[in-house]
């Protein structure tokens, strides 16, 4: 348990400083970053007791936020996942009842953790970009943007989760 | 009573979602709506201290250019110091600006609303609204503002409304940016009878009490007749290093004034 906390809060600082010093700046094409900050969404072991997990989803995006001066739109958007992760989870897997031990995204076929992933990438993403251009004007570029850096965030959360996780 | 508690009991984690959502739908709203005093942004010992720490090493891959860029300032003003070789009678002049530099410790240029931070704060007189500019020309205003630290909304903002000039012939419009291209802004309002080209330099207009006149901004690249204005930048926002902020020395005695004409 304890060594849970520490393992949760390391990921947690580290995933901050990744994102908001290395990957903020990649702007690969002139405009594409990946979010990878929110694998700890992902990685976060699913428990019956969902009130942590959700708190310190909203603290994680609002890091985020104040090193982008970004107002709340990490802080929602991230806080938004966190809540339907296992709702979703259980639509794609098809059950109500987890080992909630032992879960790990590692012990998904491909095309389930794929289709999880992408659809919690997409979510984020288009909360993230509608907050950010706040209004209906820009519909386009919203699900535009949403959609290209949905494209870039899945890959590179693939690519970590094959380098840091164990196959089970 | 019971009836409540086992409500509340049922449907905690919803209800902590929607507090925690409803909180930070409250700092997106506050960002958009008024953003002089923001709760959350850059201008924070920690966030500020960790971007210097990369800035430290970021800094040495810029050291080329940046070179350049101060090397031609510097002919350029002693160009400039050349032309006037006659004595100037200066005991009936005041100075109006003075110029702060300091160091861009994060810039984003790729959102919809951009923003810099600097390392410069309260403690070395940088105040909230006072523009910012470097040897190439315009990049922003001072936002929040923290002992150390200040951030500044990028003329990438659209939240950003600079008085602006075409430069021959004094007609005046309001910078603004469409979010799509960082090299390129929009200057809206320029009144029907203005004649301009492509080509024409645009500079800042000296209306406002935080832009002095005549600060560069760009060219202008192509305009739909009577309408919007596009204007390629001098400056290239994605590589800024060194900049100055420029603090407007009568300020209080214009908005005093200015006070006391509305009432």
């Amino acid at each position: 348990m304890n060594n849970q906390v520490v393992k949760n809060t390391v990921l947690f600082i580290t995933l901050v400083l990744i994102q908001v010093l290395i990957l903020n700046n990649i702007n690969l094409f002139g405009y594409l970053n990946p979010y990878v900050y929110i694998v700890f969404v992902i990685f976060y072991p699913l428990r019956k007791d969902k009130g942590s997990f959700l708190f310190l989803s909203f603290l994680l995006g609002l890091a985020i936020d104040f090193f982008s001066n970004s107002g709340g739109i990490n802080a929602a958007a991230t806080l938004l996942i966190a809540y339907i992760r296992l709702p979703l989870l259980s639509k794609i897997l098809n059950k109500t009842d987890f080992e909630y031990q032992s879960f790990s995204i590692r012990s998904l076929s491909f095309g389930k953790s794929f289709s999880f992933i992408l659809l919690l990438t997409f979510i984020h993403h288009f909360i993230l970009f509608g907050l950010e251009y706040f209004s209906l004007d820009s519909f386009g570029t919203i699900l535009s943007k949403s959609l290209l850096n949905t494209l870039f965030t899945t890959i590179t959360i693939f690519i970590v989760i094959v380098l840091f996780t164990k196959k089970k | 009573m019971q009836q409540i508690i086992r409500f509340i009991e049922k449907y905690r984690y919803f209800l902590l979602f929607l507090m925690l959502e409803f909180v930070a739908l409250f700092f997106t709203i506050q960002s958009h709506s008024y953003h002089k005093s923001r709760f959350i942004n850059s201008a924070n010992s920690i966030t500020g201290g960790f971007y210097k720490r990369v800035n430290n090493i970021n800094e040495f891959f810029h050291l080329k250019s940046e070179n350049i860029r101060l090397s031609e300032e510097n002919t350029r003003l002693k160009n400039d110091l050349l032309k006037e070789n006659h004595t100037k009678d200066t005991t009936n002049q005041f100075q109006r600006y003075q110029y702060i530099s300091a160091k861009v410790y994060n810039n984003n240029y790729t959102r919809r609303n951009n923003y810099l931070t600097i390392n410069k704060g309260l403690n070395d007189g940088i105040d909230t609204e006072m523009a910012v500019v470097n040897s190439k020309g315009i990049i922003g205003t001072t936002n929040s503002v923290s002992g150390n630290y200040a951030t500044v909304i990028s003329i990438l903002n659209n939240y950003s409304l600079i008085n602006a000039q075409i430069k021959n012939n004094h007609h005046f419009g309001t910078l603004s940016w469409d979010g799509m291209d960082y090299k390129t802004v929009q200057l809206n309002d320029i009144p029907r009878q203005a004649v301009f080209k492509i080509g024409d330099t645009i500079v800042t207009g000296g209306k406002s009490t935080i832009f002095p006149a005549g600060i560069l901004i760009g060219t202008i690249k192509d305009f739909e007749q009577n309408k919007l204005i596009n204007i390629s930048l001098f400056n290239d926002m994605s590589a800024i290093g060194n900049i100055q902020v420029i603090t407007n020395l009568h300020k209080e005695e214009i908005q005093q004034l200015e006070a006391t004409n509305n009432e």
